[in-house]
């Protein structure tokens, strides 16, 4: 069959193209398989009974009014159930001698934080299962709570796992002096110390702990009805998850199916291995039904891993002419009371982070992991380097406001130009590609900086009782996690590669499998446009797979910015393949020699002739395989792994105008610019809701979230209502644009884009808020930067010193919220 | 989020219901809008064993002109208030209040009476029905009577509203002409109030003839700041004399404290928003 090459028109390429996601139809109306959605016939439902209490001896668990409860199939400790033994996994050993606790399904003998398991009810019904629950009857004696992490470090503290000897999990220090990468930070700190021509600045930030607060709450359905058992879950990591079920559990690997249906958002807070999910494997097993387990919003806040919760003592050294000379970055990071999968790992993955965009001659970032009576933390979006970005984006402004500079010239000055890329910088990556100058350039025109700058001069002269404020960052962030023998290095425990798979079908249609499922990014969409363009097939004729272990056997899935930058070349990889193989047919069906044919718009044409061969008609004769070269298989499908050989590096500078209302404190966001780099753009509209969705987190940041714990250790505002998630109505339209320096480390040139919103936005704001107060004599405001606290600063600053009244945290009256969930009885509510 | 098991019943009239609340006893729970009751059930903070459903008596649905009143049935929702002309036009704070409630889904479900009935202190629409001197029609076994909305509000989430009664309709004095403004401050947009200001002033050629000021989450009820209204009286509507009149505006608070906002700073937003309160409606 040789048929002639139609003169068709240059389809216009699909990359570049801002497609409306294919996806959003059945995300945005709900209808669609989320995990919860899947209920075998004959599931049974469990739900856990929770420890109200940070830290507690069991002494005692009565189970027989549970048991008797209508509906209930069984009511389970750990010893019921023989998982006793059973640790869930952390993947991350940051230090050979890091102390990790037994992270059990259940406690047994000590609860170590409130919200941890103890016993597990399993029901007919998820409400039989909730009603029996509270009919379990646990006898607690209670131990006293570790809270602080100073004091948790202190002499004689109050073990969280006394067994351990002490409550570090492990110091972890990147010195550039000991790694030949830079000076010695004691040299610098010593010579600034003795050069009156220097500067010192010492300042202490606090990232308070936050919640992840994806939409779709946890959930996991385990069917041991076939050869291999099947375990929906609402992940992010469904490869991993397979993985660390069969090691956890001891199981054949060959005997576990996981499927990740679509999952609705996970910001780093899916990546888990849980115990809910392995009480269901053991409960289906023991039980040979299928078992789901869906956590309730409160289950969720209460016991899904947190995020951040830091105290950063950094110290920076400069000339007074402004020429940054070293930066010790000093970290406290909160564990909570157990390690998750990677959460060890989180401070340091901004230990590479701290010089950020600047050429800093000496750096030491040292971090002490500790354990807490509180829930535990792990990724959450940025992971580690929204903390590097916030300190050293803070200090750069306070070392401006030391040597009486404008922030953006002290930036300037101390930036790496884009003439000197590639740059290994003090802490030994190798950034590949970038432009600070332009992005910033563009941020500062669209921004109108100088108009607002005058502004701000205006309101200042004027006493003005709303005051204006300029906040500014930049950034860098390493992601596109990432090259294998890099994370070996860090000890992490597996490779960062990617793997992908392409099918021809008979027809001419591609299937493309990625082992990076997503949980809402529009990995189908993005992957799509690529494959047309590669392949020239139209865009409908692409479908991408991804979530089932049966489907995309081989994957590590999504965070850390990597799905693009990895899984896409990895299936950029793959269609090479796929072309290569495609070419030697074409070249046999067209009777030319490989050398001679071009591929171009899906076609194989003979050069300097009209004759060619569409991609479909060579996926026909691979099918029908009657007419093909002998030294070949039949087959045009390929396989792929992709391993980077370096990470990935966005960039971009965030200005933020922020109002303050000084008579009440009020913060008020008046007008966001970004300017981003994140490389090549596949699609626009991906990359903005990306932005917009970061920029969100990580204002909420800087202005509305932390969870709040008692002196008991009790999660105070484990609600929606009054964990204050902010929504649209809270935040301006943002000014959002990109610049694009194609990265060149990858095929596509393309940079990670999911978490750089999240990165930057956060110092910009409180940036913006100090900058506002500064003349008042405010000189900081811990986030999140309520009303309240900005009012007290001011009210302090000008020497009016305000007696804060003490908080009653159980009181009712402020909307639901402030109706303590742990303690219903003490509520009467009409 | 699963409720404790009740029983449902949805009566067609107000007779019925109130047989089925006193069949129900202490157990029973009446459902409006279920903005609040559905939440408390979900946490279980309560645990009724029925649920009496007032969806379906036609009757409290709906705004009305009575005469020298506005009529409300407990059972309008506040997407219907926001879009009444008899409520723009006579009890404009009203509808001022019912605007910063929560978001749309919300609104188009919470009733006015059922807020009222919850009677959170920091619900938006006490403040209002307690500065514009509101009446509450409330139906028993015995007929219906009428209490004042200085007398209804008792204490945390308790109302005059007695066992086995039904807050059936709310009536509010014709303020047409007047100038109103409800100033609210919260955490995020879609919050309750931390603080909230509830004003209504007649303005007589630049001076302030009357003053109606309510004061939302400053103590276990709404409260009413007669001690601003007496201020304002007579005062030239400007800055300053408003500003003096708003420093009174913590008289006879019991600010709560809580993590958004201890006593004092509550008691210092009281009274800077009570001067924007009062600037707006006089303005
Ligand atoms: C997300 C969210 C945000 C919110 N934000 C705000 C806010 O910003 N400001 C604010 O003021 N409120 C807010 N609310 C609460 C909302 O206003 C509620 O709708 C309102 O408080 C209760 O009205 P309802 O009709 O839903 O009553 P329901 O929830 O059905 O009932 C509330 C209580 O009143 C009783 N009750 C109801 N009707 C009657 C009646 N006719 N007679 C006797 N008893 C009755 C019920 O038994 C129950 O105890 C919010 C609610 C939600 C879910």
């Amino acid at each position: 069959m040789t048929t002639t090459a139609e003169p068709t028109t240059t389809p216009s390429p699909e990359v570049g193209k801002a497609r409306v996601r294919k996806e959003d139809a059945r995300l945005i109306t709900g209808r669609t398989r989320y995990t919860d959605a899947i209920t075998p016939q004959g599931t049974l439902h469990i739900h856990v009974v929770r420890s109200p209490l940070a830290h507690a001896k069991v002494l005692g668990v009565d189970k027989s009014e549970a048991a008797a409860s209508p509906g209930v199939i069984g009511v389970y400790t750990a010893a019921d159930l023989g998982v006793e033994s059973v640790g869930l996994p952390c993947a991350w050993p940051i230090t050979p001698d890091m102390k990790a606790p037994q992270r059990p399904l259940l406690a047994s003998s000590t609860v170590h934080f409130a919200g941890e398991g103890v016993a597990v009810v399993v029901a007919r019904s998820a409400a039989e299962a909730r009603d029996a629950a509270d009919l379990v009857d646990v006898d607690y004696e209670e131990l006293e709570p570790v809270l602080d992490m100073e004091a948790a470090l202190a002499e004689g503290a109050t073990l969280v796992h006394p067994d351990l000897g002490t409550n570090e999990n492990a110091t972890w220090v990147l010195d550039s002096g000991e790694a030949g990468t830079g000076g010695r930070i004691g040299d610098a700190i010593a010579a600034a110390e003795a050069d009156p021509d220097s500067v010192v600045v010492k300042r202490r930030f606090r990232q308070q702990r936050l919640i992840p607060a994806f939409m779709e709450p946890r959930s996991c359905v385990v069917d041991p009805s076939g050869e291999q058992l099947t375990i929906y879950a609402a992940t992010q990591v469904p490869h991993i998850l397979r993985t660390m079920t069969t090691v956890t559990m001891g199981l054949n690997e060959s005997k576990v199916r996981v499927i990740a249906p679509d999952v609705g958002g996970g910001f780093g807070g899916k990546i888990g291995v849980l115990p809910e999910e392995m009480l269901c494997v053991a409960l289906a097993n023991k039980l040979r039904r299928p078992v789901k387990w869906t956590e309730t919003r409160s289950e969720s806040m209460l016991a899904a891993h947190h995020g951040r919760d830091q105290i950063q003592d950094i110290t920076i050294t400069a000339k007074r002419d402004g020429t940054v000379t070293g930066l010790d970055v000093h970290l406290l990071a909160d564990m909570g009371a157990y390690l998750g999968l990677v959460g060890p790992g989180v401070p340091i993955l901004g230990a590479f982070m701290y010089n950020a965009i600047y050429k800093i001659p000496a750096l030491k970032f040292s971090c002490t992991n500790v354990f807490t009576t509180k829930t535990l933390t792990d990724a959450y979006r940025g992971a580690g380097r929204p903390e590097a970005t916030f300190a050293i984006e803070r200090i750069m402004d306070e070392l401006a406001v030391e040597l009486g500079r404008d922030p953006m010239d002290l930036r300037k000055q101390n930036w790496i130009p884009h003439e000197e890329f590639p740059f290994t910088t003090v802490a030994g990556l190798t950034y590949d590609s970038g432009n600070y100058e332009q992005a910033t350039a563009q941020a500062v025109e669209m921004f109108d900086y100088d108009g607002l700058r005058r502004e701000q001069e205006e309101r200042r002269r004027n006493n003005d009782p709303v005051q204006l404020g300029i906040g500014i960052s930049t950034f860098t962030e390493m992601c596109g996690i990432a090259p294998s023998r890099l994370l070996g290095s860090l000890s992490y425990g597996a490779g960062g590669w990617e793997a992908a798979s392409v099918r021809m079908l008979a027809t001419g249609k591609v299937e493309v499998t990625t082992g990076a499922s997503p949980h809402g990014q529009g990995h189908e969409t993005a992957f799509s446009q690529i494959v047309a363009d590669q392949l020239g097939v139209p865009f409908e004729d692409v479908e991408i797979l991804h979530g089932d272990t049966q489907v995309s056997p081989k994957g590590l899935d999504t965070y850390g910015s990597r799905s693009l930058v990895v899984g896409g070349i990895a299936v950029v990889k793959a269609v090479d393949k796929v072309i290569a193989k495609a070419r030697k047919i074409a070249a046999h069906l067209l009777e030319a020699s490989e050398d001679d044919l071009e591929f171009a718009d899906g076609t194989f044409t003979v050069r300097g002739t009209d004759k060619g061969k569409a991609i479909q008609e060579i996926a026909f004769a691979a099918f029908v395989a009657h007419d093909y070269p002998e030294d070949m298989e039949p087959s045009l499908d390929a396989d792929a792994v992709y391993d980077p050989e370096n990470f990935s590096y966005p960039h971009g500078t965030h200005l933020a105008a922020v109002e303050i209302d000084t008579e009440t404190g009020r913060v008020h966001l008046r007008k966001y610019v970004c300017v981003d780099d994140v490389g090549t753009v596949i699609n626009p509209l991906i990359v903005e809701g990306q932005v917009h969705g970061g920029l969100a987190q990580g204002i909420a940041q800087a202005l509305f979230e932390e969870a709040n714990y008692d002196e008991q250790g009790t999660l105070v505002n484990g609600t929606l209502v009054d964990y204050t998630l902010p929504s649209a109505a809270d935040l301006p339209n943002f000014d959002t644009a990109v610049v694009s320096t194609p990265a060149t480390s990858n095929p596509l040139g393309v940079k990670g884009v999911g978490e750089a919103g999240t990165i930057a936005s956060t110092p910009a704001i409180v940036n913006g808020v100090l900058d506002a107060l500064r003349h008042l004599g405010v000189r900081d405001i811990e986030m999140p930067t309520t009303s309240q606290r900005v009012w007290r600063a001011i009210q302090e600053a000008q020497g009016r010193s305000t007696q804060q009244t003490p908080v009653d945290t159980h009181s009712p009256g402020a909307g639901l919220g402030s109706i303590d969930p742990n303690n219903p009885q003490e509520e009467e509510v009409q | 989020m699963i409720p404790a098991k009740f029983d449902y019943v949805k009566p067609a009239s107000v007779a019925d219901a109130v047989r089925a609340l006193r069949e129900g006893g202490d157990d029973a729970k009446i459902i409006a809008g279920g903005q609040s009751l559905l939440p408390v059930l979900r946490l279980r903070l309560a645990a009724p064993s029925l649920v009496i459903d007032l969806g379906g008596i036609a009757e409290l649905r709906g705004i009305r002109d009575d005469g020298d009143r506005i009529a409300i049935g407990a059972m309008t929702s506040y997407y219907d208030i926001l879009r009444d002309d008899l409520v723009k036009q006579h009890v404009a704070l009203l509808g001022q209040a019912t605007e910063t409630v929560a978001d749309n889904q919300v609104r188009h479900r919470g009733t006015l009476g059922g807020a009222l009935a919850h009677a959170d202190p920091a619900g938006d629409l006490g403040a209002p029905a307690l500065a514009l001197d509101a009446e509450m029609v409330i139906a028993g076994e015995s007929g219906t009577r009428t209490v004042p909305a200085a007398e209804f509000f008792v204490d945390y989430f308790t109302t005059a509203i007695g066992e086995g009664e039904i807050l059936t309709e709310i009536r509010f004095p014709k303020y047409t002409g007047w100038g109103s403004h409800y100033e609210k401050f919260n955490r995020t947009a879609q919050a309750w109030s931390m603080c909230a200001v509830a004003v209504a002033v007649r303005v007589d050629g630049g001076s302030i003839a009357e003053a109606r000021v309510g004061l939302t989450n400053m103590g276990t009820t709404p409260i009413r700041a007669t001690g601003v209204e007496q201020a304002l009286v007579g005062q030239q509507a400007t800055a300053e004399a408003i500003r003096a009149a708003a420093d009174r505006a913590t008289e006879g608070t019991a600010a709560p404290s809580d993590a958004d906002a201890a006593a004092d700073y509550r008691e210092h937003l009281a009274r800077v928003l009570t001067g924007r309160a009062v600037l707006a409606a006089a303005g």
